[in-house]
């Protein structure tokens, strides 16, 4: 099964952030690498969905739907900067 | 409430005759979806180890050809999916845990099944005990393959399928149940599909 | 006139179908109304929500096949153990209620403004949003060269074929076909390579912006390609499908 990328969940981190995030730009916490968040490694297919850092798969965001609410964790993500922020 | 989408059916409910066999907010599948929060790993055979540990030492370890000798059985079991998918009389065979926790002669409350990709699920002993619970290597009477699991999973049908835990590698006896991987993020601690038990809290 | 991506929440509408179009045996393209659209750019998606009688609930995304200005399309291609591309392509009507909600995507975005020589690899279904990206070109009169790369099974299998055939100022379309061609077949064959790459992509020095949309395995090993070719990585936006198309 292939991953997707961070385009996939667009319409997701819509509902979380309440804007558009797929052009923000991420750095892992693991390895320091940086990039858009569409860039990131998204597996949708799973009882949530788990966002990868490209470079060394360590997991930078989950996000996991119950009882209406969408829980996120984002605990592997050192940075999330919204686009065209300083 | 939505629109409904004309002439969308949907997945399948039981055949007639057999509802009771799939439990609530569940759909059958003739397919075997394929789940999962990472890249498939590929372990060499010759690097693959199966372990049970308790208070970080190492019990018990079998290599591939130990563990294949071990005496292993045929399983058939409905399995049901958290994401609503269910399917009835998958084939498996494995080995029975019961046979591993004997072999290691230890005993505890809990158990964390530890897997390649660092993925964990936790379960009380009683539920991988008893004939409950296996380490599967064979499935529809073939090798299983990498992106369901192989070549070893869990195999534990009583219980939503996030439990079965794929590439398992070992089981760490625990006195304490603390989370897993899904039930960190607010998957059920036990998961019990007849309760209906997805989410933390239901 | 160019929208911005949307801010603030996405709420779901029901928009009507007014058409389906088949491209090619297994591909449809949907036009839709949709009673309260922002706009889009071209690059954008949408979602789609399907829900059955049992309350049973489906969803997916679609790029936007269509220009910015246009009517509202999506091009669907029917997928042999899909759940939702064969009700899309088979069992829906014009007159249908289609649950929507979009635009969606900031990043995977053609700015009509940006004067980067275009290089856009297509494989298979991910030609959608990049034919959204070329009419978008033409219906702006921008004058950016653009060179579309388009890799597909079999010359059937080519959605749009007519359009892309038409000729264009400034607009260059190559295919290759990896699995069967055609008799006197003189495009390339085979999939992206460097070689195919340094043939029909700008080169770098060109200073382009290069748009590759596909199957994951795709996308890795085209963009890879241009940045072998010299790309700098953030000139080469990616949009990933699932192995069989679409999200």
């Amino acid at each position: 099964m292939d991953a997707l990328d961070g385009n996939a969940i667009g319409g997701l981190l819509i509902d979380v952030f309440g804007a558009e995030m797929t052009a923000a730009t991420g750095t892992c916490g693991a390895c320091g690498d940086t990039g858009p968040v569409a860039g990131l490694v998204v597996y949708l297919k799973a009882p949530g969905t788990v966002v990868r850092c490209r470079i060394c798969g360590n997991i930078l965001m989950v996000f996991v739907k119950a009882h209406g609410m969408t829980c996120v964790d984002l605990t592997g993500m050192a940075r999330l900067d919204q686009p065209g922020a300083a | 409430m939505s629109p409904i989408s004309r002439g969308f059916r949907g997945r399948r409910r039981a055949p007639a005759g057999q509802e009771g066999r799939l439990p609530p907010g569940q759909y059958l599948t003739e397919d075997f979806p394929v789940l999962s929060a990472g890249p498939t790993p590929h372990t060499p055979l010759a690097d693959w180890t199966f372990s049970i540990t308790q208070g970080g030492a190492t019990e018990q370890s079998w290599s591939w050809q130990e563990f294949r000798a071990v005496p292993s059985e045929d399983v058939t079991a409905d399995i049901h999916c958290v994401t609503r998918w269910s399917k009835f009389d998958t084939r498996w065979r494995g080995v029975s845990v019961d046979t591993l926790l004997d072999q290691a002669g230890q005993d505890a409350p809990y158990v964390l099944a530890f897997c390649d990709g660092g993925y964990t699920t936790n379960l009380p002993i009683e539920d991988v005990t008893g004939g409950k619970a296996w380490v599967a290597f064979d499935y529809d009477g073939q090798p299983l393959e990498p992106e369901h699991g192989g070549p070893a999973r869990l195999l534990v049908p009583h219980l939503y399928f996030w439990k079965s835990a794929k590439w398992v590698r070992g089981l760490a006896l625990r006195d304490h149940d603390a989370p897993g991987f899904w039930e960190t993020y607010g998957y059920h601690m036990y998961g019990d599909p007849w309760k209906e038990q997805r989410y933390a809290g239901d | 006139m160019e929208r911005t991506a949307v801010r603030g929440r996405l709420t779901w509408q029901a928009a009507t179908v007014t058409g389906l179009t088949p491209e090619t045996a297994a591909v449809v393209t949907i036009t839709l109304d949709p009673p309260d659209w922002p706009g889009h750019q071209a690059g954008q998606h949408l979602d789609v929500r399907l829900t059955a009688e049992d309350g049973y609930v489906a969803e997916r995304s679609y790029s936007i096949a269509s220009a910015p200005g246009e009517p509202l399309a999506i091009t669907v291609e029917r997928l042999e153990d899909g759940e939702v591309s064969p009700y899309l392509t088979e069992e829906l009507r014009a007159g249908d209620q289609l649950e929507l909600r979009g635009p969606i995507g900031g990043y995977f975005v053609w700015k009509p403004a940006d004067a980067s020589p275009l290089t856009l690899l297509a494989g298979g279904s991910g030609v959608v949003p990049l034919r959204a990206i070329l009419r978008d070109r033409l219906r702006t009169g921008s004058d950016v060269p653009a060179r579309l790369l388009y890799s597909a099974r079999t010359l059937p299998d080519v959605i749009y074929r007519d359009e892309l055939g038409q000729h264009h100022d400034g607009v260059a379309v190559s295919y290759t076909l990896t699995r069967a061609q055609p008799p006197g077949w003189t495009g390339h064959t085979g999939r992206i390579d460097a070689g195919l790459l340094a043939d029909a992509a700008w080169p770098a020095t060109a200073k382009p912006l290069a748009y590759v949309c596909g199957p994951t395995s795709f996308v890795e090993t085209a963009a890879a390609g241009l940045v072998g070719l010299g790309y700098p990585p953030d000139r080469v936006k990616t949009e990933r499908f699932g192995a069989t198309g679409g999200h």
